[in-house]
């Protein structure tokens, strides 16, 4: 059915799993008695170690199972989760990863984290994890198995069983109770329980054979190697004890094998690579256009058939679109999670101390957002670690807590969703960013900026305040090209500041790439597309405000004073005003500015096709669309509009 | 005897002709309604909807600082397929008039002069001779990177000021 490469398959549940992990580890950290999240590490290791097996990852399978046992202990309440264990598994987990996407892993590497480990969980009574840690030859076998129901009436016992099975290696048992029959029928002298072992053991078959042999005759006995990568059916077919029960329970046992992987990927999930939900974006696209053409067609027609249909397609097409974007959207978690690694590493790498909070997680945005927003907010938040957080001493001096705090949050307002990344630090020094950038020339000395434009100098590219590059900051990305790609993504980014207090960067980035609803507008001939997203409303410019606002381009709205552009004359149409001009009011966070056009022809649901590179430099526009007829109208980049008119705006206030 | 030869599609801008490998070309369009880009070079100075798709129109005629003269019923737009920055792109060439596609021999092309010229030498890759005439035969990698901008059109051009 699905052509995917099962390797990868695992590679990515793997990648799913140690993320999971990850958080569980990092939570424990705060939370170390927290059974919940034990049990969550406990089970994602497991997993792990189960479906690493069952896809020939040997190495992984068996290193992560040490991982697994120390939890084991842990969630048997024989060991606490110290802080010290967590280290020594967050470690370990790099290793799986490497282990698991096939990287060559340095000799060594795994004996050295499984020895700390080893430490970790101390008392030290399993020597077996040191002994024989990351053996290559060490198989994982699964035993099952259950003795008649008089075993115990004829004197066999189970416990040397597994005593016996321990000596062989690492065991986890699990009790089968399926067939405990209910209370009330329970014969006590009856034997009705089964055993799942797991055995990691240097030795063959027959060793395992050799512990049942006394008992080998009545009993039903399963085993199987997970190390192989043969279905579990051949294994099975091969075995040369076929005990006519052990066949009946073989659909059983395989099933338990696979069980937690169709627990993940069957039934309420599909995996399905991005491209495919790409190509289906394009297509809905061409729908949508195709549509308004059909839509545009019908209006004009005084067939009501036709219109009927052309309104029944135009809902399709609106619900589909929905639909599509819905299924593009993942929450922020996916990428917020990975910053409570980040922290924890910078704690130890600054020796600061960071609170991370984070809010809204469950906030939803389209996936090529999120994954295109990875890497700016690492660099904002590293920066704000290694920048703005100052050291323990330095904040008690000051009246703050000991620890910093670093705080993510997401929500979505509109079409946006707005990503904040605070922290409580020292705040921006402007005196340092000044002196920084007239020494990059970036401004002349004694320019005049409002705080606004001396703070968003950070973003200019060529600007670092990094007066010492610690490894953190000094990684080649500058604050310049996190602005870049937050306005690849029709996203924009600010940044407020208190000396002492701290910092906010917020990022405004739109839910999805593709599509947008927008304004139709006309300006002269031409008609042009307003992110309705940008829009907080329209309002009439009279002829009389017109002629009277030629000196100064503002307009008073709620007692707040508006700069306007008017985009005829932006754009030197060289045409004239039409008698009722409109002003859309747009903004982006803060700043708004009035934008004149001539007229206000309706929504526009608009598929946003990029210009070519020869029109990448223009700056006021970030797209384009086709429209119902076929025309083309171009889409305004709001975030440089509203630039120009706050420029626009300052040169008016200097002149006078 | 054979000469290493090429498949050209011809075309006029202002009297001239040029020439195109043939195999450049996607379709000869009818006019378009064009959507002017505010604030763009007018030698890209719109872009038409091409089957769905917004492809820049390109105006030679700004690269060899011809006259511009009016659309006539012979104005066609000739779609081509050519690396635009190093990414494949579509792209439109308005022709005031197509003519056929010819054979364009090795040795009826020469260098070009390096006098004698007045447009930037290097936008144009050959000359070819064909019945007493000239087929120039442009350099659209260099005339796209420097955006159509011959020396003078840059004075009477100066840069959107922004």
């Amino acid at each position: 059915m699905s052509g995917l490469d099962p390797i990868e398959t695992f590679r990515q549940e793997a990648q799913e799993l140690l993320e999971q992990v990850e958080q569980g580890l990092l939570d424990l950290a705060h939370r170390p008695g927290d059974r919940d999240l034990i049990d969550a590490v406990f089970r994602g290791l497991h997993t792990l170690k189960g479906s690493g097996a069952m896809f020939g990852f040997d190495a992984l399978a068996a290193f992560t199972h040490h991982c697994e046992t120390a939890f084991d202990r842990v969630r048997k309440g024989e060991v606490p989760a110290s802080p010290r264990l967590v280290a020594c598994v967050l470690a370990a987990q790099d290793h799986m990863r490497a282990l698991a996407e096939g990287r060559t892993v340095e000799p060594g590497v795994g004996e050295a984290l499984l020895a700390d480990l080893h430490a970790a969980v101390e008392g030290g009574d399993t020597p077996v994890a040191a002994a024989e840690p990351a053996d290559a030859a060490a198989r994982i076998w699964k035993i099952r198995f259950s003795l008649p129901a008089d075993a115990l009436v004829n004197g066999a016992r189970p416990l040397p069983l597994l005593d016996e099975l321990r000596d062989l290696g690492e065991c986890r048992v699990r009790v089968v109770t399926d067939d405990v029959p209910p209370l009330e029928d329970l014969i006590p002298t009856e034997c009705r329980l089964a055993w799942e072992v797991l055995l990691t053991t240097p030795h063959g078959r027959e060793a395992i054979d050799d512990v049942f042999i006394f008992v080998i005759d009545e009993m039903t006995l399963d085993v199987e190697e997970l190390t192989a990568s043969q279905p579990a059916e051949t294994i099975a077919a091969q075995d040369d004890k076929p005990a006519s029960t052990a066949q009946a329970e073989k659909p059983a046992e395989t099933n338990a094998a696979q069980d937690t992987r169709a627990a993940k990927t069957g039934g309420e999930t599909v995996r399905v690579p991005a491209e495919r939900l790409d190509e289906m974006m394009d297509r809905v696209g061409e729908l949508v256009i195709a549509q308004s053409r059909l839509k545009q067609l019908a209006s004009s027609s005084l067939d009501t058939a036709l219109r009927a249909v052309a309104e029944e397609i135009e809902r399709l097409a609106a619900e589909m679109r929905d639909t599509m974007m819905v299924v593009r959207m993942v929450p922020v978690i996916q990428l917020f999670g990975r910053f409570r690694r980040l922290i924890h590493d910078l704690q130890n790498d600054t020796g600061k101390k960071i609170d991370l909070q984070i809010e809204g997680e469950t906030t939803e945005l389209d996936k090529t957002v999120i994954e295109r927003l990875a890497d700016p907010l690492v660099h904002l938040v590293r920066n704000a670690a290694d920048h703005g957080l100052e050291t323990p001493e330095q904040r008690l001096a000051a009246g703050k807590p000991e620890a910093g705090l670093i705080r993510l949050s997401a929500r979505q307002s509109g079409a946006e969703v707005l990503i904040t990344i605070t922290d409580d630090g020292r705040g921006v020094d402007r005196d340092r960013v000044r002196a920084k950038a007239e020494e990059n020339g970036l401004i002349t000395p004694g320019q005049v900026l409002t705080d606004n434009e001396l703070l968003n100098l950070i973003f200019a590219p060529g600007f670092s305040t990094a007066a010492t590059i610690t490894n953190l900051s000094g990684r080649g990305v500058g604050m310049d090209v996190v602005k870049k790609t937050i306005e690849g993504l029709r996203g924009a980014l600010d940044i407020t500041s208190n000396p002492g207090e701290g910092s906010v960067v917020s990022l405004r980035i739109p839910l999805t790439l593709a599509i947008i609803d927008g304004l139709l507008v006309r300006v002269g001939s031409s008609r042009f597309v307003i992110p309705l997203a940008n829009v907080e409303e329209c309002v009439e410019l009279s002829p009389a405000q017109d002629l009277r606002s030629t000196g100064r381009s503002l307009i008073t709205l709620r007692d707040e004073l508006v700069p306007f552009i008017r985009l005829r004359e932006q754009f030197k149409t060289g045409s004239a005003p039409d008698p009722h001009q409109k002003i859309v009011v747009v903004s982006t966070g803060q700043d708004r500015v009035g934008l004149v056009v001539d007229q206000i022809l309706g929504d526009h649901q608009t598929v946003i096709k990029p210009l070519s590179s020869f029109h990448a430099d223009v700056g006021a526009f970030s797209g384009a669309t086709i429209l119902g007829d076929g025309g083309v109208a171009l889409i305004l980049d709001i975030p440089t509009l509203v630039q120009l008119g706050q420029r626009h705006d300052a040169q008016m206030r200097v002149a006078g | 005897m054979s000469q290493p030869a090429i498949e050209a599609l011809t075309f006029d801008l202002q009297g001239e002709t040029f020439a195109l490998e043939a195999s450049l070309v996607r379709e000869v369009l009818d006019l378009l309604p064009e959507t002017q880009v505010p604030g763009a070079p007018p030698f890209v100075g719109a872009v038409i909807n091409f089957r769905g798709r917004i492809i820049p129109l390109v105006d030679l005629r700004f690269a060899f600082e011809m006259e511009r003269g009016d659309p006539t019923i012979d104005t066609r737009i000739v779609v081509i397929e050519h690396p635009l920055d190093g990414e494949p792109a579509l792209i439109g060439l308005r022709a005031d008039k197509v003519h056929e596609v010819t054979t364009i021999t090795e040795d009826t092309t020469e260098d070009v002069p390096r006098i004698g010229l007045r447009w930037r030498t290097d936008f144009i890759r050959r000359l070819a001779r064909r019945d007493g005439d000239l087929i120039v035969i442009p350099d659209l990698d260099q005339i796209f990177a420097a955006r159509g901008q011959s020396a003078s059109v840059t004075s009477l051009h100066p840069p959107q000021a922004r």
